[in-house]
């Protein structure tokens, strides 16, 4: 009985730490800057293709390298998405801030075109898609030093849209056309991709009767990691300062000297950083294919909700608890200590799969709120309704 | 002596740990115009939190007309007949000042009045009235996000009076505003004074000059002293923290 | 007070602010109802585009659902992700009933695959008409003001309430998807091949009725709205949208106009989905993807957010959209869809209907050499001096 707890209990905890290490980045960049994400599910999933390719390279490598490539996948899964995420800022939600429902919209479309992204890119797509941005921003850039820019702007548009819009619509033509497959084939597809662990995250630290994989303990370890980090970078770096300066007051931050452009850049970066990361830890856990960041963004939310906006501690016990809470009532843990009522059992058991778990999860997740309606810690003061 | 409209015993608010109000008492006797002034932090906002709901009291209590107010939300005070003007102007920009008015006047004030009721006679004629009186007639109809800050100013107290509340609360009601605004505002508050009991908080010592008949000074959430315009800026405490020399005033 | 001193002059003015006459637009939705009915479909399948008549009534019933997105959302900020609960139950609720259309004592197919016997006890009331007819709006309506009342009452809103919307679909789903025993899970189920009124739903006549019971909701589901946001509730709910401590204040209690507003969209939507379901045939547990919820969204955007003018025409434009590309080029669609979202909120706030704004018809009117029709405040367009100016602008 004991085992069979603590075995719920670490399974919970490792359900749970996926989730925080998927929320971690979502709650930075929702409670340091008030924006929702749809698009952070995405780059979960960026992460765990990044992974993907990290591992492929890596295999050409051959063995002493090959058994660390998950290291390295980390690194680049960080900085893929930390790049994706800095893009996504300065060229969507710069122009959003303080509209939280407009963000949330735009994010989604940003997470549509992401998920169709990786189910078409081709080198036939790399072709025609880095071919437009290359002859239209690079006409524009060149137009816009001209003393006249502003009266010629919308005609230069217009002329140029179409211009390199066809431009590169054929010369990818032709690319596909030539090079046949080579190019038309897309990278990964509609379907999954896997991920092998290494070798020295295979197998598991046998305890008793049960056995607890080292993937997960690696996914526990990752996340108490990328925590500190967090925890560190935030309270003890200069630019951690900034960052929670410009939350609190970014009209004084910006008078100041801090430079917020760049602090929501930063921000933003570490929060996209961050999907990366927990992408890796994904892409270790399961198949991915471009529908894997679907699964995990209304969890992810949910633990920021219950975990109130701006507390790293609310996240962590969020994420433990409907860890716990999904895993528990999923695999009918407590299912023997209804043993004697066949009416509970009934009941119990027809919740026992992992999907009716979340029906419980959300309604006991309703019933909190009822409780708490801010979270777990809510803000208090005068600003918080302002 | 009338009676109390107002009374509050023993009051504090505090937000983790910091006491943004501390054990105050508090009382208006229904009719008065009465102006609270008080350094920046002194609690006046939090005070006026507190008696419209907004803030719950940490301890002590508020009572309105021999009623304590803990247990009501917001709107069951506002329709208990507190009504409150915000320090910026909260005005309903998408809607016309007519408008405005009108959400605030209306006798019932739930789903199926609001979805079936049409505006009384009575209530139109208030309305106009109103509207007259506020200097907003000819702008009755455009929305209320074109007017200027001095007539948001106006609108907004225009509503106040709509709710026919018998207490106002007005959070710094000439913030922003001109001297013949000021001027306006003043004489307008004076004119309300005659029928409800009005509660200002102010800043500007020369519209408190005008309008005030009883000041109380608050002061790190507590009342410093209470009395006429002339006693409190005698007062040594009140010169202390906050008067200091006049001129030094006319600054803030 | 100055502002006042011409207070001689100005009557005060006792009557309410003119409501435009209603009668043009119920006649102008009467005729556009008639032209649905009559013109429409004798059009397409002149065109030779029969099987477009089926997509229209579809994506006609969607904009019923559309209705109920702008009012919620146009009208009163809150963005509902999890419409397609009610959008499903009320598709689920028609088609119970249609599947129960068998011979007595028959139980549907599908109960045999999983060993059912005995149809399950929520099955039975949809044995009656009267009863489901209701059921297609009543239930959606019920549990949407229950929810609503739980997030509502504890002043969850903004993105906490989107979200939220969003983990119960999610779990609606989960529901359905999972439950193979009760309501045949994730293959959903069909209604073309039952009985209804004697012939096969799928049949050329039953779908007429659809087609047209189709857009006499969205005339009538139109006219509700309509009468709905006209009046002082109207307003309330852009007071709420704007500002909804400020209401509070003024002795409203925002909780209950939210939970009206909310319960009312879900029963448009409840609608929507019923008449939506029998025109495709089948309602699978896929109407209560997170997509397709967002998307109810987009089409409202799209037609410009608390016109309900927009939010219809929005509906069937992003279909028409879809359902063109997604037959030329399927894997573009979603890039399409995505660049949608992007270009609506960034560049286009409020639609295309918000292209006709007062700015983009003056800049016409000028175009066409017509003199611009200004409004300023009533007092100057009543000076004579400036009416001279207008009549010679050249001076």
């Amino acid at each position: 009985m004991l085992a069979n707890l603590l075995e719920g209990l670490f399974n919970g905890i490792s359900i749970g730490a996926v989730l925080l290490l998927a929320a971690l980045g979502l709650a930075i960049v929702f409670g340091l800057m008030g924006v929702i994400n749809m698009a952070h599910g995405e780059l979960i999933m960026l992460g765990a293709y990044t992974t993907f390719v990290v591992q492929n390279v890596f295999k050409g490598l051959g063995s002493p390298w090959s058994d660390f490539y998950i290291l390295f996948a980390l690194i680049a899964a960080f900085i893929v998405t930390a790049l994706v995420g800095v893009l996504l800022e300065r060229t969507v939600i710069r122009f959003l801030y303080g509209r939280p429902l407009e963000t949330l919209l735009a994010t989604w479309g940003v997470s549509l075109i992401l998920q169709q992204f990786i189910r078409s890119v081709s080198g036939q797509f790399v072709i025609g898609v880095g071919l437009f941005c290359a002859l239209f921003f690079g006409a524009i850039a060149i137009i816009s030093r001209r003393a006249d820019y502003e009266r010629i702007q919308a005609w230069a548009m217009a002329i140029l849209l179409p211009l390199s819009a066809a431009i590169a619509f054929f010369s990818s033509k032709i690319a596909g056309d030539a090079f046949k497959l080579a190019v038309t084939k897309p990278w990964f597809g509609t379907q999954g991709v896997d991920v092998t662990a290494p070798k020295w995250l295979r197998g598991g630290l046998s305890l008793g009767t049960s056995t607890l994989p080292y993937t997960r303990l690696f996914i526990i370890a990752l996340t108490i990691v990328c925590l500190l980090g967090i925890y560190w970078f935030l309270n003890k770096t200069v630019w951690g300062l900034r960052i929670r300066s410009v939350t609190q007051n970014r009209g004084m931050s910006a008078c100041l000297g801090i430079p917020t452009q760049k602090v929501d850049a930063i921000t933003f970066a570490i929060g996209s950083g961050l999907a990366g990361v927990a992408g890796v830890a994904v892409a270790l856990l399961g198949s991915v294919s471009s529908n894997t960041g679907q699964a995990y963004i209304v969890d992810t939310f949910m633990v920021v909700v219950i975990g109130g906006v701006g507390k790293l501690v609310g996240s962590i016990m969020a994420a433990g608890a409907i860890g716990i809470l999904s895993y528990v009532i999923g695999s009918n843990a407590f299912g023997p200590l209804f043993s004697g009522s066949p009416f509970m059992t009934s009941v119990v058991e027809f919740f026992a799969t992992a999907s009716m778990a979340k029906v419980v999860v959300f309604a006991l997740i309703v019933v909190f709120l009822q409780f708490r309606p801010a979270g777990l810690f809510p803000q208090k003061g005068r600003t918080v309704e302002a | 002596m009338s009676e109390k409209i107002l009374e509050i015993e023993n009051l504090t608010v505090s937000f983790d740990g910091f006491k943004a109000i501390n054990n105050l008492n508090f009382s208006m006797n229904a009719g008065e115009l009465r102006v609270v002034i008080g350094p920046n932090g002194a609690g006046k906002t939090t005070f006026m939190d507190v008696i419209t709901g907004k803030t719950k009291p940490t301890t002590g209590q508020v009572t309105f007309k021999g009623k304590n107010l803990r247990p009501y939300a917001e709107h069951q005070i506002a329709r208990m007949g507190i009504g409150r003007k915000f320090q910026t102007p909260r005005v309903y920009q998408k809607l016309t000042p007519r408008e405005n008015l009108e959400l605030s006047c209306a006798a019932s004030k739930n789903v199926f009045a609001s979805l079936l009721g049409r505006p009384a006679a009575g209530e139109r004629r208030t309305i106009a009235g109103l509207l007259e009186t506020i200097g907003l007639v000819p702008k009755a109809d455009i929305l209320a996000e074109l007017l200027s800050h001095g007539e948001k100013q106006r609108l907004e107290i225009g509503m106040l009076v709509a709710q026919s509340p018998d207490l106002l609360l007005v959070d710094e009601p000439v913030a922003g505003l001109t001297d013949e605004e000021t001027e306006n505002v003043g004489s307008l508050l004076l004119a309300l004074a005659e029928s409800h009991s009005i509660m200002v908080i102010e800043h500007d010592m020369e519209f408190v000059r005008q309008i005030a008949r009883k000041v109380t000074v608050l002061h790190q959430g507590t009342v410093l002293c209470e009395g006429t315009m002339d006693e409190i800026q005698n007062d040594p405490k009140v010169i202390e923290v906050y008067l200091g020399t006049e001129e030094t005033e006319h600054v803030e | 007070m100055t502002a006042v001193e011409t207070k001689s002059q100005i009557q005060p003015d006792l009557t309410p602010r003119k409501r435009k006459s209603l009668l043009p637009e119920i006649i102008t939705v009467a005729a556009l109802a008639l032209v649905f009915i009559f013109l429409a479909p004798a059009l397409l399948n002149l065109m030779g585009q029969g099987s477009r008549v089926n997509q229209l009534g579809r994506f006609l019933a969607l904009a019923i659902a559309a209705l109920g997105i702008d009012l919620i959302w146009g009208y009163t900020g809150m963005l509902s992700l999890g419409h397609g609960i009610f959008f499903a139950l009320g598709g689920y609720a028609l088609a119970m009933h249609l599947q129960l259309q068998l011979p007595a004592g028959q139980i549907p197919d599908f109960f045999n695959l999983y060993g059912v016997t005995e149809l399950p006890l929520f099955w039975q009331p949809f044995y009656s008409l009267p009863f489901t007819v209701a059921a297609i709006f009543i239930i959606p309506t019920v549990v949407a003001a229950i929810l609503g009342y739980l997030v509502f009452r504890n002043r969850i809103r903004g993105v906490y309430f989107s979200i939220l919307t969003q983990a119960a679909l999610i779990v609606f789903f989960n529901f359905f998807n999972g439950q193979q025993k009760l309501i045949n899970g994730t293959n959903g189920l069909k209604t073309d091949t039952a009985q209804f009124f004697g012939a096969l739903v799928s049949d050329p006549r039953n779908q007429t009725v659809f087609f047209v019971l189709s857009v006499v909701f969205l005339a009538l589901g139109y006219a509700f709205c309509r009468w709905l946001t006209s009046g002082r509730l109207g307003r309330l709910l852009v007071a709420i949208r704007d500002d909804e401590p400020r209401v509070r204040f003024s002795g409203y209690d925002p909780t209950w106009y939210k939970v009206f507003v909310f319960a009312v969209s879900a029963g448009l939507a409840g609608i929507a989905g019923a008449l939506y379901t029998v025109q495709s045939g089948i309602i699978t547990p896929k109407a209560m993807d997170i997509a397709f919820s967002i998307e109810m969204v987009i089409w409202v955007a799209v037609g410009g957010r608390a016109t309900l003018v927009g939010a219809a025409l929005g509906a069937l434009i992003v279909n028409f959209a879809k359902t063109l590309l997604s037959e030329q080029y399927p894997e573009f669609w979603l890039f399409f869809q995505g660049a949608l979202f992007l270009l609506v909120v960034t560049v286009l706030p409020s639609g295309f209907l918000g292209l006709l704004s007062a700015e983009n018809v003056l800049w016409l009117r000028s175009r066409l050499g017509l003199p611009p029709k200004l409004s300023t405040y009533p007092s100057l367009e009543e000076d004579l001096e400036v009416q001279h100016e207008r009549k010679n602008p050249r001076n």
